[in-house]
Order: C-alpha cells, then structure tokens, then sequence
C-alpha cells in the first residue's frame, strides 16, 4: 500500500430503484482492494448525510423531484468527476415512463383511482419534496462527466469504470460489454 | 476475337469490390461481406435511405449507400472515425425523438437499434429528451403497436406492400409531426388484414411492432444481440426467422 491519500467516493440514488447500487455491491471481495484506494463520503452505504468535497461522485436514477435537483446539484458541486450511472440517470429509465401522463392524472391514479386505495387523497404534507413535470436524465439539469449504462451496470462494469478513474485514465466501456437492459 | 468485360469495381475503406449492373452499393457491399451500418434497409425490399446510417463517402460525397447504385471506380469511405461519429449522433437522436426504455421493452436483446447503439459505443442519448406523446394500439388479438419506439424506418410499410401484398401501413405527416398509421377507416390494427406471418409483422428493428405473448419466449441472455453482433452480414433473415408466433 503506498501512502498516496485514498480518492473519496460518494453515490446517491435519485429516482432510481438501488438496483445500481446493489450491482456496485456485486463487486464482491474486488471491494476490499478498492478501499484501499477510495473511501466513501456521502453514500446510502455509509449513511453519512453531509456531502464533502469528493473526486467521484456516482449518480444512480434519474430527475423527478425538487429534492433530487437539490441533491444532484450539491453533488455537482462538491464532486470533481460525476458519472451518470444506469439507465435511469443516463435517460429516465423505467421512472420516465410516467412521462406519458400529466403529474395530475399520474397522483389521481395512484392516490385517488387504485383499486386498492384506502381514504384516498393526494399526499400534501410540506416536507415531501415537490414532483417535477416529468422524470429527466440527469444530464439535462447538470454537467456530466462520464456515463455508465446497464440496467444495472454490472459488478464488472463499476469495478472497470473505478480502475480506471483511480489509474487516472479515461473511463471505458468495451463495445462488447455495452447494455442497456 | 471477343475480350472478357473488364470486370466493374468499386472501392470501399481500401478494399475493391466488385458488382453488378443495377446494384446499389449496399447490394454490393453486404455481397462482398463488407458492413455498412443501417436499420432501414431489408434485402428484398424497395430501399428508402429514411435511416440514414449507411451514409458513406463516395468520391468525397455523402451518400445513402441502400440507394445508391454502384458504379465503376467509386472511391468510398465507410468505417471512419467521423462516419461512425455522424452515425452515433443519429442513432442518439433516434433514440431521444422516441421513449426508448429498454428495460421495460419486449424487444430488448433482439432489437436491431439497441445493437446499432452498442456497435457504434453510444453511452448516453446527447440531445435532449423529448418524451413524446403517441398512441399505443392494442387493438389486434395477436400483434401490438407501440408507436413510442416506431424510428419510421418504413420497413413494415414497404414490407406489407411488396411482399405480403397488403398494404397495412403507411406514414402520415412530415418531419417532427410524421407518425406510423394504419390504412383502416378506423386507424386500427384490429380493422386491418395483418396476420402474425407476415413480414410486415415480424421485420420491425424496434420494439414497434411485436407479436403477443411471445416477447419473452427466449429468455435474456440468449436473444440475438447476445448471441450476434449487428455487423455480422446477412443476418436480417435470422431476425426475422426468430419471431415467433401461434401460427407457425
């Protein structure tokens, strides 16, 4: 091990499913050598809430609230290199698919119309972060560095991807290993 | 005294070719083996050049290589860095002019588009997101029309017309506006004489078109694109030849 500081890693899901960071975990044992090289800072696997400065930021899920503009853009700022990651981040993904309907006729069939619901109103309390009109790629609300599609990006995808961005290299995704699904 | 014709060539990337009076470039190229990418074009049928990703560079000209003929001495560029950028550019817009979310898509694995994203690297949709709003129609017992993912490369159109002999399809309106109709005074597929075996069900390159009930016979991981990459020639037929349905 040399004494060269450890790159600090922070990821967040947005409008995403943690499909992608269940992948991330799918590294196995190849995590361990990892953090010898990276530490995380805010992440769902640390639970560290405050966001401090990082060199890798790693986006899963797309745009489709206030909250996920706040956090997306917080992380923007605090991240030298940010990376839309799965399908979601990179075009909306399953999420996106609301983008057919209004948000009104959207809140009125889950809330109001579901067969299933009991007293049925739309959610109003002030702390839910208010919806946007439509889910959006994250790449549409702020700059990204590098994408990593799959739904999720698979074990070897995220351990490829991190190699090469600790290595200080260009991130690549081998054309043989590209998916969407 | 008779002399042999001098035999009539065409260069592509380096590499003389040779073809036959009324072949296009495209016809002589897939002849030759050599892969000029595209979606639109179906050997047997009418070529329309509406996809635009076989544009080569003939003589330093852009071309549509599907409707283009050949002709002698033809300087063509193909797989360069800038065509396959151009070609990547298009394939995104494709790609964000539509709602293409593979994840959720029957055709995944199988769709020709999705493999043209993967052979020319595309990592993200670039362009703006437009979302569109199209109609679904689920009208006919045996064959969906999900407009969210018609690229109006025209295939079914042309297909349904020359080969089928029926003429199903057509495409209404123009540029952002233009969409995939049904030749029905309803406007739908139920109302019309589209079988399950007919080419025009079965050639969509997209998730447009898909036979019910059958879009998860074969499973992930042992559909076409997992087993085939597009570049591989003459591999149309094997597309085709893989949808399934009830009646075959």
């Amino acid at each position: 091990m040399t004494n060269k500081p450890k790159l600090k890693l922070a990821t967040t899901s947005l409008a995403g499913c943690f499909g992608c960071h269940m992948s991330f975990l799918d590294m196995d044992e190849r995590l361990v050598e990892l953090l010898e090289q990276i530490e995380f800072d805010r992440s769902p696997f640390t639970d560290i809430k405050q966001l401090g400065p990082c060199d890798i930021g790693l986006i899963e899920g797309g745009v489709c609230n206030a909250e996920n503009v706040h956090v997306l853009r917080t992380f923007r700022e605090h991240c030298r290199i940010l990376v839309a990651v799965g399908a979601c981040a990179i075009n909306g993904g399953v999420p996106a698919m609301r983008n057919h309907y209004s948000l009104q006729e959207c809140l009125e069939e889950v809330y109001l119309n579901s067969p299933d619901t009991v007293n049925p109103h739309i959610p109003n309390d002030p702390e839910l972060p208010l919806l946007l009109d439509k889910v959006y790629p994250v790449h549409e609300v702020v700059k990204i560095d590098y994408f990593l599609p799959g739904c999720p990006p698979t074990g070897d995808a995220f351990y490829s991807l991190l190699k090469d961005l600790i290595g200080g290299r260009e991130p690549q995704v081998e054309k043989g290993r590209l998916r969407y699904d | 005294m008779t002399t042999e014709p001098e035999p009539k060539l065409i260069c592509i990337d380096g590499q003389e070719i040779p073809f036959q009076h009324g072949q296009t470039i495209m016809d002589a190229a897939l002849a030759a083996g050599i892969y000029i990418p595209h979606l639109c074009h179906f050997p047997g049928i009418t070529p329309q050049g509406n996809c635009k990703l076989c544009t080569v560079e003939v003589n330093g000209k852009p071309l549509t290589a599907c409707t283009s003929p050949a002709a002698d001495g033809q300087q063509i560029r193909n797989n360069t860095t800038e065509l396959n950028e151009a070609r990547k550019a298009l394939t995104q817009m494709l790609f964000m002019e539509g709602n293409h979310i593979c994840p959720s898509c029957e055709k995944t694995g199988n769709c020709p588009l999705q493999a043209m994203a993967y052979h020319l690297g595309m990592l993200h949709g670039r362009f703006p997101a437009q979302y569109p709003l199209r109609q679904v129609d689920a009208s006919h017992p045996t064959i969906m029309l999900d407009r969210d993912r018609c690229i109006l490369c025209s295939l079914c159109v042309r297909a349904s017309r020359e080969v089928d002999g029926k003429n199903v399809f057509a495409i209404a309106g123009r540029g952002i506006h233009a969409s995939l109709i049904v030749n029905t005074s309803s406007g739908k597929l139920a109302d019309s004489d589209i079988e399950p075996s007919d080419l025009a069900a079965k050639i969509c390159p997209v998730g447009a078109i898909l036979i019910k009930e059958h879009g998860y016979d074969a499973p992930i991981g042992r559909r076409i694109f997992d087993q085939h990459k597009i570049s591989e020639i003459g591999l149309e037929k094997e597309i085709v030849a893989r949808v399934k349905s009830d009646d075959q």
